[in-house]
């Protein structure tokens, strides 16, 4: 005799934002009739915060402090004790997404140190001989559009050996002139990230030039912080000994999940930094780092 | 036996001819033929009960009178075939798209396909016909290099720079196979072939992985092999890796659209084709999304890009504007891609999508080019020239690499563009330094009237351009492609030719000149004279002689006898040509020779409409169809053979001296010396001969003189000594017969006896059984048919004045007596009977036919007793013979059943052509009247219809004997 349990959200992008009513069905398909001692849905949205490893001997001193912690939790029933028919059911439900007191959603991120999870869960309690039956369903929140008229603050960047800091032997450097722009720092998330480069001249062949796209995630509280950078991901955007004197596109789409808004909290930070890298043939390595804003409209 | 009495009824030949007319004339002419067409007239009616079938008004107007408005009925055929026919339909539809994809595809998106093509027009080459271009053009040499590494061919020692090479594509190799977990690893050099092999295997487990719900597995695949496109290690296969690679691209691609086209509703049909993203369901939109996000989210530039490129089309799920954004950022990212080769590659394919999806967006063609000709000066960089001197690869070499890239996008550019457009692309092109390679392009892919028109400026851009570069035999063969299809203005022709001749006999190499010469050669038949033509046929045997260069180039060789061919029909001028038969001596491989003579034959056939004596043609056609008639071996086929001598026998035929017959005779004998080996070629040769003994009796109107006397039996011995060479056996006896005739016609009576001789000493040979079509037949109704056809003939040859009474047909019958006829078969009987009606006919005292100054019997014995006597006698014995036949039938249970017909057929002739007022004749054809009736297996409808024609003979003056008859005739009674 096998149950089993799922839960359908109207939405097929599964996204809600705050004040909105989660719609959809659960699903129970089974050959036989099944007896069960009711059916609830539970509603949980957690920040889980983690300290990594090399953070982990000094800052013993907050390992309390990092805990999750819990933005929202609510409970419905969604059937009475009872007995399901064979076959196919599917009971309906809504179920509001709201919190308590004065608590913000935060949007739905998955990051290294930093994870921000909706999900919800569908509980079958069936009698002492059974197993109780359980689902889970990860759902979005995006969190509400920022009110304030968005700024671009575009950023130009000329990159030379001069320009580099970091260097140990300027005198080894080969020479080089990159020119760029990008047309924001401060993005909207749903829009990629766009700008232009354009390698005046270099005295060494060009291997390739990448956006690297970085989370600087904190943890930490008044006592101490712990910030890490670590990659989302590193898009090429130009291969071999490009034309030089030509301009070529910076474009990189933000990935969903993971990346969120900049969000600044009392217990953590979430930031967005992007990296472009240039490795010239002789695998000289050239970053420039930008900062962004990442917001949604 | 001795109860037997022949005596031949008397015939008065006119009379009957008049009495067998009933109406007296010839056929009225208000009769309708037999064999008229129906036509069928517009009645009127039809208009007022439209909605009756026309199957009715049919009935009643098969009259023959077309004088009314009589419109034919539609030809259903005709009809069919009125606009495009559904096979030549489909196969313009099955071009347009990939090989790979059609079975995969469902028949609604076949339909959607057509539908997009439209847009762009049947006039655009796809890249389906390229396709193959490319795979073949840039196979071969990379295949020998490759086949190097395979270690087949010893004799060569690798040069360091192509080991290292295969080093590369083992490892390329095995990255293919990494990304397939468990899967084995080969560790060969792989050739061309195999490489090939390979990605069509993955293009397999692409579309299983699918099948299979693996789409992640499905994703990677893609990338993989999109990454092998950013390596150009074995530059020359770049393009071929090209084809290849987008090919499973394309079924990528078609398989998401698939995918995400049938998650929009429940059923898909219900979707229209002109769909908008606001039709399309969440869930379908999601799922496009994801693929989106997916994608962007890829590591490196160039799989990034292709893959992207390859779901474009999705992006109609999406939004409106979706395509007309990414294209251009797509364009704009190519960009980044550093090797020239493999940007102008990319850039081809997303023109190539950017065509099948979005063809009206031409601003990002266009963008794609002016991007491409700012990169230009990349091609001359050093990283490149580095990779060149690596892979041991020469300039001009690489360059061609490009082209069909370049081509591809140009032809993008300039499909429909307007002439400003294509000016302004040409002027930039020609500012960039070093453009040979862009204006081989723009020649090659710009519209054939623009590049014509221009053409002397094309002419002098050429010369401009620098020699190490890109290979100049090319520019002049692209040019050469648009002059052929186009025709530049008239008062430059002379010049272009001039200017284009003098750099293409400059090229060195003879394989790269007869490539070249092959385009041009079309040029210059189209617009000058044989002087020309003949020149440049001078030009290629002196580039072509010099270390035999000629066996490597055959099928260009013989491109250029066709396009002479085709614009040279009149062949007193082709075969003027002083060049022209050293120009067919290069043909020194039997079968392209051959084959070459085939083509010129088929076209003499085919244009020669008035018969020739024009001893240059017939010299150089008779050595034409010497070497057509020398490739015949023991090994040739049949079918081979028979299209051989039709050619020849074509040719024969078109061959007529007027009225110098003397010379045709010896053509003959030449043509039959010549062509022993095919012998309907000799067959048509005796017929012709025939003719020709024909035509000179009719230009004496009958009356030879001595010299016309001695030509005709020339002629007849002609014939009979051809005649003996051929192996068919019935093709000998008619041409025996035939040629006795036309020798009878002009008394030659020696020759025409000889002839009927030979014809009955061969009766004999003839075999019971031939091989019709390959199989066993019994020859017995063709023998009956001959034999018929020969007493015929018989009636009015007149006997040798040496030989007795009814040589002949003496002779005949003993032949008939000898031959081992088929054992159950009654053709031996069947034959004396159908002597009977040739013996009563010559016993007549006028034939019924005669051979004008050609003595026959009737005058020779003039009725003389004695001769009738021996005719009668004749008879009698056959009838005896008969009559013993039919006595043996009886006589066994099986046979008593043939017993019937025979004795009617003997009875009939009796009645035709027997005295029946003879009461032994009389009482004989009544026996056998009831003999036949005996066995109740006569048929009785003729039966009827005989007594019916007694009875209305036995009407008729002097037959009163036969109205007797009728009464002791009976009729079986139905039981």
């Amino acid at each position: 005799m096998s149950i089993t349990l799922d839960i359908r959200l109207k939405r097929a992008n599964k996204v809600y934002h705050e004040g909105e009513v989660l719609a959809g069905v659960v699903v129970l398909a089974s050959k036989e009739a099944v007896q069960h001692q009711g059916i609830s849905l539970t509603m949980e949205g957690l920040v889980n915060l983690q300290l990594s490893s090399k953070s982990v001997g000094v800052f013993e001193a907050f390992y309390n402090s990092v805990k999750p912690i819990q933005l929202i939790n609510s409970n419905i029933e969604v059937a009475k004790a009872g007995k399901i028919p064979g076959g196919k059911t599917e009971i309906p439900f809504e179920f509001p997404l709201t919190t308590k007191g004065n608590k913000v959603l935060y949007e739905t991120y998955h990051g290294v140190f930093v994870n921000i999870q909706y999900v919800l869960r569908c509980d079958m309690r069936r009698s002492l001989l059974a197993k109780d039956l359980s689902r889970t369903f990860e759902f979005m929140v995006h969190c509400q559009p920022q009110k304030a008229k968005l700024v671009p603050t575009p950023v130009d960047f000329t990159i030379t050996p001069e320009t580099l800091q970091n260097v140990q032997e300027r005198s080894l450097l080969p020479r080089f002139l990159i020119r760029g722009h990008l047309n924001a720092t401060n993005c909207v998330i749903t829009e990629p990230l766009t700008g232009e480069l354009m390698v005046e001249n270099s005295q060494v062949p060009i291997k390739s030039i990448e956006l690297q796209l970085v989370r600087v995630e904190t943890c930490g509280c008044a006592e101490g912080y712990a910030r890490d950078a670590t990659e989302i991901q590193n898009i090429q955007i130009a291969e071999g000994d490009i034309c030089h004197g030509l301009s070529i596109p910076i474009y990189m789409v933000f990935p969903r999940l993971f990346t969120c808004p900049t969000l600044e909290t009392t217990n953590f930070k979430v930031e967005v930094e992007v990296n472009i890298v240039i490795v010239l043939h002789d695998d000289h390595l050239i970053t420039e780092n930008f900062p962004l804003k990442l917001c949604r409209v | 036996m001795a109860a037997v009495q022949w005596r031949s009824r008397e015939r008065r030949y006119q009379a009957e001819l008049q009495a067998s007319r009933p109406d007296g004339g010839p056929l009225g002419a208000a009769d309708p033929h037999p064999l008229k067409p129906i036509t069928v007239r517009d009645v009127d009616l039809l208009t007022v009960t439209d909605a009756k079938p026309r199957r009715g008004t049919r009935k009643g107007s098969t009259s023959s009178s077309s004088s009314s408005s009589s419109s034919a009925a539609p030809d259903p055929l005709s009809s069919m075939l009125d606009g495009t026919d559904p096979l030549s339909m489909f196969a313009a539809a099955s071009v347009g798209e990939p090989p790979g994809l059609a079975h995969s595809s469902s028949a609604g998106d076949v339909g959607r396909r057509r539908k997009e093509e439209e847009a762009v027009g049947a006039d655009f080459e796809p890249w389906a016909a390229k396709r193959g271009e490319i795979l073949a053009r840039f196979t071969t040499t990379e295949k020998l290099s490759i086949n190097l590494f395979m270690g087949t061919d010893k004799g060569k020692a690798p040069s360091p720079g192509s080991s290292a090479v295969s080093e590369k594509v083992r490892t390329r190799l095995e990255e293919l196979d990494d990304q397939e977990e468990g899967s084995q690893r080969e560790l060969l050099n792989l050739s061309q072939q195999e490489y090939a092999n390979r990605i069509e295997e993955l293009n397999q487990s692409l579309k299983e992985a699918w099948a299979t719900d693996q789409k992640v597995k499905a994703l990677k695949i893609v990338i993989q092999c999109s990454k092998l496109l950013s390596d150009t290690s074995v530059i020359q296969f770049y393009p071929s890796k090209f084809v290849l690679i987008t090919d499973i691209l394309d079924t990528f691609g078609c398989l998401v659209y698939d995918r995400i086209w049938t998650m929009c509703s429940a059923d898909p049909q219900t979707l229209p084709d002109s769909f908008t993203a606001a039709d399309v369901n969440d869930t379908a939109k999601e799922t496009c999304l994801n693929w989106f996000f997916k994608i962007a989210s890829i590591r490196e530039l160039i799989p990034r890009l292709y893959v992207e490129a390859a779901i474009l089309k999705c992006n109609r799920f999406l939004n409106k504007t979706g395509i007309q954004e990414t294209l251009p950022r797509l364009t704009a990212m190519i960009r980044g891609i550093g090797d020239p080769l493999v940007a102008v590659y990319a850039r081809a394919y997303l023109c190539r999508v950017g065509m099948e999806v979005a063809p009206q967006l031409k601003e990002s063609l266009n963008r794609n080019f002016f991007d491409l000709l700012s990169a230009f000066r990349q091609i001359h960089g050093d990283s490149v020239q580095n990779q060149l001197v690596l892979q041991h690869v020469e300039i001009p070499e690489y360059l061609t690499l490009y082209s069909p890239a370049i081509h591809w996008i140009l032809q993008c550019v300039a499909y429909r563009a307007p002439d400003p457009l294509l000016t302004e692309m040409m002027e930039r092109c020609k500012k960039l330094g070093n453009n040979a390679l862009l204006l081989n392009s723009v020649m090659w892919a710009f519209r054939a009237e623009f590049v014509a028109a221009r053409a002397t400026d094309f002419i002098g851009m050429i010369k401009d351009c620098d020699e190490a570069g890109f290979p100049k035999h090319l520019l002049f063969g692209s040019l050469g492609r648009s002059l052929a299809c186009a025709d530049p203005p008239e008062a430059e022709r002379l010049s272009i030719l001039n200017e284009a001749w003098k750099v293409i006999t400059k090229i060195r190499s003879p394989q790269d000149y007869i490539h070249c010469v092959e385009i041009w050669v079309e040029f210059t038949c189209r617009h000058f004279t044989k002087r020309e033509v003949n020149t440049v046929l001078a030009d290629i045997i002196k580039h072509l002689t010099p270390d035999r260069a000629f066996e490597d180039a055959y099928p260009q060789l013989q491109s250029v006898i066709r396009k002479i061919l085709t614009y040279f029909h009149d062949f007193s001028v082709l075969f003027s040509m002083e060049r022209f038969l050293p120009f067919l001596d290069m043909f020194q491989k039997d079968s392209v020779r051959v084959e070459v003579c085939r083509t010129i034959m088929e076209v003499f056939i085919k244009h020669q409409l008035e018969p020739t004596r024009d001893p240059v043609i017939l010299n150089a056609l008779l050595h034409i169809c010497k070497a057509i008639h020398d490739s015949v071996n023991a090994l040739t086929l049949e079918d081979e053979k028979r299209s051989l001598s039709l050619l020849i026998s074509g040719f024969i035929r078109m061959v007529w001296f007027g009225r110098d017959f003397e010379q045709q005779l010896s053509f003959c004998v030449e043509a039959r010396a010549t062509f022993c080996n095919l012998e309907p070629v000799l067959v048509q040769l005796i017929h012709t001969v025939n003719q020709l003994a024909m035509e000179t009796r009719r230009m004496m109107r009958g009356n030879h003189s001595r010299k016309t006397a001695a030509f005709v039996r020339a002629c007849a011995a002609y014939s009979f000594i051809t005649i003996p060479s051929l192996s068919s056996i019935f093709c000998r006896l008619s041409l025996y017969l035939l040629s006795g005739q036309v020798a009878l016609a002009n008394q030659c009576l020696s020759q025409a006896d000889a002839f009927f001789k030979a014809a009955v000493s061969l009766l004999p040979e003839v075999p019971r059984s031939i091989s019709v079509d390959g199989k066993l037949r019994s020859s017995e109704g063709l023998l009956l048919d001959f034999i018929n056809n020969f007493f015929a003939m018989l009636l009015v040859v007149p006997d040798h004045p040496e030989h007795g009474v009814l040589y002949l047909v003496r002779g005949v019958l003993n032949m008939v007596q000898d031959y081992t006829w088929e054992d159950n078969g009654d053709a031996k009987v069947k034959v004396y009977i159908s002597a009977l009606p040739l013996l009563a006919a010559m016993s007549q005292e006028t034939y019924l036919y005669s051979i004008p100054k050609v003595d026959s019997n009737e005058t020779l014995y003039g009725g003389d007793p004695k001769f009738l006597t021996e005719i009668n006698k004749l008879c009698e014995t056959l009838i005896g013979q008969v009559l013993d036949y039919l006595k043996a039938l009886g006589r066994e249970e099986q046979t008593v059943r043939r017993q019937g017909p025979l004795a009617f057929a003997l009875f009939s002739c009796l009645l035709a052509h027997g005295d029946l007022r003879n009461n032994k004749l009389n009482q004989l054809a009544i026996n056998l009247w009831n003999l036949n009736h005996k066995h109740g297996c006569s048929d009785t409808r003729t039966s009827v219809r005989t007594l019916e024609y007694i009875k209305q003979q036995a009407q008729q003056p002097g037959m009163a004997h036969i109205a007797d008859m009728v009464q002791r005739l009976t009729l079986q009674s139905r039981t």
